[in-house]
């Protein structure tokens, strides 16, 4: 053998660890990823399949901690509709279905002008007012509690809808708006133009092409108004009433026979039920809701 | 409140704004932008109207109210106090924890009292604040890292994370009572037998726990946003010229990610600041969990006007965390959401 070929064989021999090692720390890699993805799961899953689980447990046995559903009923759901111990929790669903639909609807007509504006047209004090938006997006609930729960107690409107509706525009409608704005950004507007060339003016270009091209961003967005929307507390526990409080409120106060005993597992049934529905939703349009959240983050 | 708002995290594209016309600016340059502004302020309108009506009155009822006293008995010492303007005695108050005392003038307020609360209050707010924030942005770059990279199962990881944000706070708050109940899952997992409410470090972790849990999956899918932002010929350049994973995530990842970065720790941080849902479910405010709303709240039944006064500083102090986050850390919000970089008119 001359030197050249022991050497071309050594260099070889080289090339195929050096593959060999980068194919296995490719595959180490690989792997840890999967951990890592495994422990993210569980992390985020585990509970909420909790929460299902004790949901669907017998009461006699809240403090059970096998993994896997044991004494399986459905008499929780049972109680958490019960009214007996002074819980409205049916009546909660509803109320919060409307005030969430009310403040959802309101801030779309409203804000669907704004975000057209902010994201379209070019004007002065444009960054003031972005910034005025962003800004009362950030504000703390709490710096407009008490000014409104001494006014709606002079006129009168504590416990009503309209008392759990107006505040929470205050915070829905800035949500709204920007997050239409970011989608405003990326439609295709060359159609704007060329409806504008072929004789439509600014607003019928709007409602006639744009309105329906900016349908999914809209739907998104209201997604997004009704789930911050139907999570409300803090105005809520102050300002409703026991025929008009949300679900929120429910459940945070919800009582049991006894006074002593936090009834868990018809709380976990609560909770379910008002988790599942906006569960599905978010799973089912998870790319436009990301979006949503992240907004002009995505091209 | 935790309603998660969504900022916007990654500059958009120069491009991707207005195309507005370039043409020669002249006369009918001026004329479009005038119609355009008429325009603007016709459907702005309505928002500023409502924004408002249901902010600005109330912040500047809120802040009238402050230098006003609340008549009323006073729950601390039971004395009549006269209502009137107060000058800046609900701040002074407030900030020095005086009370009203029965000789007149003020005196420290006994312990126990909402108005002994205000620094303890203070300092837990700021406290849920810097660990809570510091927690999930670790964890939530963390995901996001996961998250970017390809492999079999990520759609499902991406649905997975949605999860612990779609399910509202309070049940969140109710959930994890239950999981840190002295009988519950959380103390067998851990084979421990600690009362996690009852007491004061405890009652604190299982706030902060609760929280990162709910909070990280908003925090990881902003970074990851940022994340996809950059461009892969970077890492492979990177790559080529030798860079190790280390330095590619310190030279390339981080810096190109930091605007992204510091939106989601500026809208967490001002969130966290108000925080109020959890604590109030999960502890009640007991052991040393009571933030600046939940005193606020607690003080409202007490008093309207040094609520307000309270309320005020609350909001004070947020708008000055916000202040120096985009003043001296480069958390340029409007920029952000506007896409607005130099590249666009």
């Amino acid at each position: 053998m001359t030197a050249a070929t022991t050497a071309a064989t050594e260099l070889r021999a080289e090339q195929d660890r050096g593959r060999k090692t980068a194919q296995n720390r490719e595959k180490w890699a690989q792997g840890r990823t999967y951990i890592s993805a495994v422990v993210i799961l569980i992390w985020c899953l585990a509970p909420a399949y909790w929460m299902v689980v004790t949901a669907f447990r017998d009461v006699g046995y809240t403090y059970d901690t096998s993994i896997l559903p044991t004494h399986v009923t459905l008499d929780n759901f049972k109680t958490a509709f019960d009214t007996s111990f002074g819980n409205h929790f049916g009546q909660a669903l509803l109320n919060s279905l409307f005030i969430g639909s009310v403040v959802t609807v309101v801030s779309l007509l409203i804000g669907v002008f704004a975000a057209y504006a902010l994201a379209r047209l070019n004007f002065k004090f444009k960054y003031l007012v972005l910034g005025f938006i962003l800004g009362a997006s950030m504000f703390p609930g709490v710096a407009l509690i008490t000014p409104l729960f001494q006014l709606f107690t002079n006129i009168g409107w504590m416990g009503t809808y309209q008392a759990l509706i107006i505040p929470n525009i205050s915070f829905v409608l800035p949500l709204t708006v920007y997050t239409m704005t970011s989608f405003f950004r990326e439609m295709p507007w060359e159609l704007e133009e060329s409806a504008r060339v072929d004789g439509c003016t600014q607003g019928q270009a709007f409602r006639k092409v744009i309105m329906p091209l900016a349908a999914p961003a809209i739907f998104t967005t209201a997604i997004l108004a009704f789930i911050s929307s139907w999570n409300e507390f803090l105005i809520a526990s102050q300002l409703s009433s026991d025929a008009t409080q949300p679900v929120t409120v429910a459940i945070a106060s919800f009582a049991g026979a006894q006074p002593n005993q936090i009834p868990y597992t018809a709380i976990m049934a609560a909770g379910t039920i008002v988790t599942i529905p906006l569960v599905i939703l978010v799973l089912v349009f998870q790319r436009k809701i990301v979006a949503g959240l992240t907004a002009g983050a995505v091209k | 409140m935790a309603t998660e708002v969504g900022p916007t995290s990654v500059k958009a594209p120069a491009s991707g704004g207005a195309p507005i016309h370039h043409a020669p600016k002249g006369v009918g340059e001026d004329n479009r932008i005038a119609t355009q502004g008429r325009w603007a302020a016709w459907l702005l309108a309505p928002t500023i109207l409502a924004l408002s009506v249901v902010i600005v009155y109330p912040i500047i009822t809120a802040i009238v109210m402050s230098f006003q006293k609340d008549a009323g008995l006073d729950p601390a010492t039971g004395l009549f106090v006269e209502g009137g303007p107060a000058g800046f005695s609900n701040y002074y108050n407030w900030i020095f924890q005086q009370c009203p005392a029965p000789s007149g003038g003020t005196v420290d307020c006994p312990p126990g009292t909402l108005g002994a609360q205000f620094w303890s209050a203070t300092a837990t707010t700021f406290f849920f604040t810097i660990v809570t924030v510091a927690l999930e942005t670790v964890l939530g770059f963390w995901m996001a890292v996961i998250m970017a990279r390809a492999f079999r199962g990520r759609s499902l990881v991406r649905a997975a994370v949605l999860v612990p944000w779609a399910i509202p706070t309070a049940v969140t708050a109710k959930l994890w009572l239950f999981i840190f109940a002295f009988e519950g899952i959380g103390n067998k997992l851990f084979n421990t037998s600690i009362l996690w409410t009852g007491s004061e470090w405890p009652a604190r972790w299982a706030v902060i726990i609760a929280d990162v849990w709910k909070t990280t999956p908003f925090m990881a899918l902003l970074i990851l946003a940022g994340l996809q932002m950059i461009p892969a010929e970077v890492y492979e350049a990177a790559k080529v010229d030798g860079a190790s994973a280390w330095q590619r995530f310190r030279m390339i990842t981080l810096p190109l990610v930091k605007p992204a970065l510091m939106v989601a720790i500026l809208f967490r941080t001002l969130d966290a600041l108000r925080m109020f849902d959890l604590p109030y479910i999960l502890t009640g405010g007991a052991n040393n969990t009571t933030t600046l709303s939940i005193l606020v709240i607690n003080q409202i039944r007490q008093g309207f006007n040094a609520a307000a006064a309270l309320s005020t500083i609350t909001f004070i102090i947020i708008f000055l965390v916000a202040f120096i986050f985009v003043r001296f850390l480069g958390a340029n919000v409007v920029e952000q959401q506007t896409g607005a970089g130099k590249g666009k008119k």
